[in-house]
């Protein structure tokens, strides 16, 4: 069974009278624990995808199906239900919840979950420290630079050990150091786990750690190529 | 339980994010919640302070007549004098007092003046304890006994009669068999009342020598009972009319008297509506504190909703908000209720207005009376009604597009 299959699928913009198309007649399959990379220009149609994938936005034509499941047609809960349980996010901007402290904020999706509360301060600390934020748990993000931010996020999309990640340019706002860290986490999550990752991006440090690039240029996908793996 | 857990963090985080604006809404829903129950405690006060004395000008609780006594009050509408299983009920504990009258429609005369009147033939000793008379005594002094010889009338009848204490008056009465009786009696003593009718109308006089002047033998024309409030008294109502019997006549004051029987249920009804419309002038701010709380962080709920919160938890998030956000304000506004009312026991000096109080049967003084009935429903008024009022901002922070909503910044 496929992780990700996409059949067709379009999805237009309007703007005024305008028709912007963000995805134009996408297929797509990808299979568990592969490591992809979206890649376009800006305005190509990677996120749009990726979100489409991830049941954040609806498409106006096509199917996707997320292990086995269709979800273009699943309603608003169920489909969190399956984003809860199956996907996890890393979005560009960090988008952490500031009234939260880094613990907590990745607990919430356990919490979510129904884990118990020693289990989900046992695995959000163990993941911290990995993520090399060990002593900076009960801050909040106000009180955190850009990269700790960020690799909260990470944290909280993979303390779950989901089936499958989305990053949506996950690098975009690290240094090279830290932009190494995360895709080695990444790199070995997919191994040790068999994590499906998509990841949106346009840096190439990120799609060398990629066996697989997808590139989309107007929305529609130009090149599908695997490669052998930094 | 876990998702209430961080439902209920989220929330209480998120109300004070912005503290100023959360401050000025617990403080108007504490100064409207004082104004509610303020406001009930007053008027609530002032109706039971009518009702009381009205109760304690006669008619007790509840009475018992002859079946045809209230529409034609004459001296052959008597019944038996409490016995067997209703004097039972009378001396049980259910019963805090009563008291048997004679009461008919009577002329009385000085040497100047004539009045209608009517002629009350009491028990003083009973009496002490029912009505209001004992203890509104200006001068002289009360009956002494049921033969008691002399008269006590009111301040106003003693004024328009142009007569005093020790001077003698005359009352004429009807007997049973229809005819004239009359009999002088010495005034013994002058009491004071709220309403200038009771002093002008009624005059005092013992039980058995009323029972001798009208020849009635010891038949009485009512009987007063007294319970333990003069509120629900549905079930002692029932309990003395089984026990006097269905050849006799048994209602509650609030049927006796329907003005202030209406007034209460009216009363009941008005605290509602106060409370109401207090709490809908407060839901505008209410509604406008979560609207601005909701649209600063559309980003934060697109962000909930794509890690998987479903939309029914964001709504349930925003109606936490909105009830932490009551509840602080009801516990303020409750406990400044409650503070103002203790400090006010001992009542509020109208004396200014107390012409126009004493028309309604109620006294110079206003005494705030702060119902534990009151207290409720206006709690849970407020809470109920916040709830309904915070469900449009919730409902439509639960409708956005996760992808729309993390799109704004």
């Amino acid at each position: 069974m496929s992780a990700v299959r996409c059949i067709g699928v379009s999805r237009i913009f309007r703007q005024g009278e305008h028709e912007v198309r963000g995805l134009d007649n996408v297929s797509l399959e990808i299979e568990k624990g592969e490591f992809v990379c979206l890649v376009a220009p800006s305005g190509g149609g990677k996120t749009t995808l990726l979100n489409a994938i991830g049941g954040l936005d609806r498409p106006d034509s096509g199917e996707i199906w997320v292990a086995g499941t269709r979800i273009d047609t699943l309603g608003k809960s169920a489909l969190a239900e399956m984003r809860l349980n199956h996907i996890g996010f890393v979005f560009q901007a960090y988008n952490l919840i500031p009234v939260l402290t880094a613990r907590e904020n990745v607990e919430f999706v356990m919490q979510l979950q129904g884990v118990s509360a020693d289990e989900r301060q046992h695995r959000a600390d163990a993941i911290l420290a990995e993520v090399g934020l060990k002593g900076l748990e009960d801050r909040r993000p106000a009180k955190m630079s850009g990269g700790q931010q960020q690799r909260v996020a990470v944290a909280r999309a993979i303390v779950s050990e989901p089936a499958m990640v989305l990053a949506d340019e996950p690098t975009a706002n690290l240094d090279s150091h830290a932009a190494e860290q995360l895709m080695e986490l990444f790199v070995a999550l997919n191994k040790k786990h068999d994590t499906t990752f998509i990841i949106a991006t346009h840096d190439p440090r990120v799609m060398s750690y990629a066996g697989r690039i997808v590139r989309l240029l107007d929305g529609r996908i130009v090149e599908d190529v695997r490669q052998e793996a930094a | 339980m876990r998702i209430w857990s961080i439902v209920g963090r989220l929330a209480w985080r998120n109300l004070w994010r912005n503290k100023r604006r959360t401050l000025i809404m617990i403080s108007a829903v504490s100064v409207g919640i004082w104004a509610m129950l303020f406001m009930t405690a007053l008027l609530r006060g002032m109706v039971n302070e009518m009702i009381r004395g009205t109760v304690q000008v006669l008619p007790g609780h509840i009475q018992i007549h002859h079946p045809e006594y209230r529409d034609d009050p004459n001296v052959v509408n008597a019944i038996a004098p409490p016995q067997g299983k209703l004097l039972a009920l009378l001396q049980s504990d259910a019963v805090v007092a009563w008291a048997s009258r004679v009461r008919v429609p009577a002329v009385v005369s000085s040497e100047r003046e004539s009045r209608s009147v009517t002629l009350l033939g009491i028990d003083p000793d009973q009496e002490r304890s029912v009505s209001f008379v004992a203890d509104s005594m200006v001068a002289g002094r009360f009956l002494e006994g049921r033969s008691d010889a002399g008269i006590v009338i009111g301040r106003k009848l003693a004024e328009t009669l142009e007569t005093d204490i020790g001077k003698r008056i005359v009352i004429m009465s009807q007997d049973p068999q229809n005819e004239i009786v009359d009999r002088g009696f010495r005034i013994v003593g002058l009491f004071d009342a709220k309403l200038q009718s009771v002093e002008e109308g009624l005059v005092f006089i013992g039980i058995g020598t009323a029972q001798d002047f009208l020849r009635l033998g010891n038949r009485v024309h009512e009987i007063s009972v007294l319970g333990p409030g003069f509120r629900d008294l549905a079930a002692l109502n029932e309990a003395v009319a089984a026990a006097a019997g269905p050849d006799l006549e048994t209602l509650p004051w609030y049927e006796l008297d329907s003005y202030f029987g209406t007034l209460l249920q009216v009363m009941d009804g008005f605290v509602l509506v106060w409370i109401v419309v207090i709490f809908l002038a407060l839901s505008f701010g209410l509604v406008n504190t979560l609207v601005m709380a909701v649209f600063e962080r559309v980003h934060e709920i697109g962000l909930m909703l794509a890690l998987g919160m479903r939309p029914m938890v964001i709504l349930a998030q925003v109606v936490v908000e909105s009830v932490l956000l009551l509840l602080i304000g009801l516990g303020i506004g409750n406990l400044l209720a409650w503070t103002t009312v203790a400090r006010l026991h001992a009542g509020i000096d109208v004396s200014v207005v107390a012409e126009g109080m004493e028309m309604f049967g109620s006294s110079a003084m206003l005494y705030p009376e702060l119902a534990v009935n009151d207290l409720f429903m206006a709690n849970t008024v407020v809470i109920l009604l916040g709830i309904v009022a915070s469900l449009s901002p919730a409902w439509r922070a639960s409708r956005y597009q996760p992808v729309e909503a993390l799109s704004k910044v």
